[in-house]
């Protein structure tokens, strides 16, 4: 397509595309690479510190704990976006457009307020324990933060409207007289929806779905305030790297761990679907 | 699809709603306790007060930090115009496999998580001398920002015409003024839509700031996690319920633009 431009044209755009790219490459990509960098040059050069990979059993707590957080949160807000994005898209009229509505007001909210909610409503001076014990069905308040309980409560709060929105941009794309087709084929509402419907809609499962997951495994700020310092993710294992101890190779290490997952994981995900559409640039 | 909703679809329904409860109750309960008449987290017990909406207002440190936070947001999201508007341009005119490559580069912000390049950003910012200033946030916040405006700008262009450029070229018009007189008003929805994204972001941003600054840049995240670490006070309940009132001022206000904007396109030709 460029051979239809004259030079001065090709300049401007030249120009336009590579200024940019010159830019994040000094301020993002630079910064980046030092990360990468230091993760086998800091104490010592060498793979020492990936070596803590496979011996810390602290680092093994900290990733079982994360990855298991990561599954029961994509999970939980697969099927909860799922179920949202399927009313929101075949209730008729305004009821449907209320949901999506909501979706979206919960998307744009601030995660610092969401988690500031929760811990007003969880702590054990927090207005359910509060309620509770005030009606005298429990004695004592329940722990319901400082753990995994709360941890994966928060954050499949937040990850709702990161899997319902793609996975209703995904079904608006379904043809919707594929189901009605079945039935009067003579499958019922289950069989259909089974049968026609969920296969249509598992690519757009599997993106949602892993999408979620990696925004959850880098997740710090809800997991650092509901977890309270006892449930760690490795996020703000590696924050407490470097704030507490100093310990920059160690920290730079899991956080190229946690980068090469994650591209690992778009690698996976670019098998059932075209990244570029993903990120609304095609 | 003249079906009568089965009963599995109604139940998904409730299940849909039941959802939107959760999502929804857990910021209702932060109003109350804004209007508490105690110094601690708690429900108004028959009483309300409007002091931890005073506090707002006497204690500067609130203020200041929601001015930091504007001026962060502010030049962040002009940067990340800047340079998502460029980098959209460009791979609309161009669009080789190199400028989708670029592209696809420019989007990595979005992806690596913040505590990721927080590391990396303390580090370079560090040998800079950017630590703790605005122009470093500003700069930070703008990389992690361009990728929407790339993305929005860039859905903005899908719809147009690339034979456009070539008819104001025809006309007579230099390469750049195509650009500015034809090209960037069509691009100019998306660039709106864009700074909204990176505006949001920036505003809401925390753990890079965490990382690159201290006492000298202070937004209002890093009041509010600090409020939230030290010991938890109403005045916090009081700037949320402030900020979601403003969300959804926004998100109506929003949906009534694009309600008359649908309806004056409609106009020439509707009833």
């Amino acid at each position: 397509m460029t051979a239809d431009m004259d030079a001065g044209t090709r300049r401007v755009y030249l120009v336009l595309l590579l200024a940019p790219l010159v830019l994040l490459a000094g301020l993002y990509l630079f910064p980046l690479s030092r990360v990468l960098w230091l993760s086998v040059t800091v104490p010592t050069p060498g793979f020492g510190n990936f070596e803590r990979l496979l011996t810390s059993s602290a680092i093994h707590n900290v990733i079982w704990t994360t990855v298991r957080i990561c599954v029961l949160t994509t999970t939980l807000a697969l099927l909860i976006g799922y179920a949202i994005a399927y009313a929101a898209l075949h209730l008729r009229g305004w009821r449907g457009e209320l949901l999506l509505f909501f979706v979206l007001l919960s998307f744009w909210l601030s995660v610092l307020i969401r988690a500031f909610a929760w811990l007003t409503l969880l702590q054990s001076r927090g207005v359910i324990n509060t309620w509770l014990m005030g009606a005298g069905i429990i004695d004592a308040p329940l722990p319901l933060i400082r753990n995994e309980f709360g941890v994966v409560l928060g954050m499949v709060h937040y990850m709702i409207p990161y899997a319902a929105l793609p996975l209703y941009a995904n079904m608006k794309g379904i043809d919707p007289r594929l189901v009605p087709a079945a039935r009067g084929l003579g499958a019922g509402p289950v069989q259909a929806f089974l049968k026609v419907y969920l296969p249509m809609s598992l690519p757009g499962l599997i993106s949602a779905g892993i999408l979620t997951f990696i925004f959850s495994l880098g997740f710090y700020v809800t997991p650092a305030l509901l977890g309270g310092g006892k449930t760690i993710m490795i996020a703000e294992y590696i924050a407490a790297q470097i704030n507490d101890t100093l310990n920059w190779g160690l920290g730079s290490m899991l956080a190229t761990a946690l980068l090469l997952v994650i591209f690992a994981l778009l690698a996976v995900m670019s098998l059932f679907v075209d990244l570029r559409k993903v990120f609304g640039v095609k | 699809m003249e079906l009568a909703p089965s009963k599995p679809f109604r139940l998904t329904v409730f299940g849909a709603w039941l959802a939107i409860l959760f999502l929804t109750l857990p910021f209702a309960v932060v109003f109350p306790v804004s209007v508490t008449p105690h110094r601690y987290l708690s429900l108004p017990d028959g009483q309300w007060s409007s002091r931890h909406y005073q506090t707002l207002v006497d204690d500067p440190s609130w203020i200041l930090s929601i001015r930091d936070s504007l001026v962060v947001a502010g030049g962040s999201t002009l940067v990340a115009i800047l340079l998502g508007t460029m980098t959209a341009l460009a791979c609309w005119r161009i669009s080789s496999r190199t400028s989708e490559a670029v592209r696809m580069v420019m989007l990595a912000p979005m992806i690596v998580p913040s505590i990721v390049h927080a590391l990396g950003f303390y580090q370079v910012w560090a040998q800079l001398g950017l630590l703790d200033s605005y122009p470093g946030l500003i700069l930070a916040h703008a990389m992690k920002g361009t990728p929407y405006v790339v993305i929005s700008v860039s859905a903005a262009l899908a719809n147009v015409d690339l034979r456009l450029e070539q008819a104001a070229r025809n006309l007579g018009a230099t390469a750049t003024q195509a650009l500015w007189k034809v090209i960037i008003p069509s691009a100019r929805p998306g660039m709106l839509a864009g700074s909204v994204f990176a505006f949001a972001l920036s505003w809401d941003e925390l753990v890079v700031t965490l990382f690159i600054t201290s006492r000298n840049v202070y937004t209002l995240p890093r009041k509010i996690w600090d409020g939230i670490q030290d010991n938890i006070n109403p005045a916090i309940a009081a700037v949320a319920s402030i900020l979601i009132v403003l969300t959804v001022i926004a998100m109506v206000v929003r949906i009534l633009l694009a309600r008359r904007q649908a309806r004056l396109a409609m106009a020439p030709t509707g009833p």
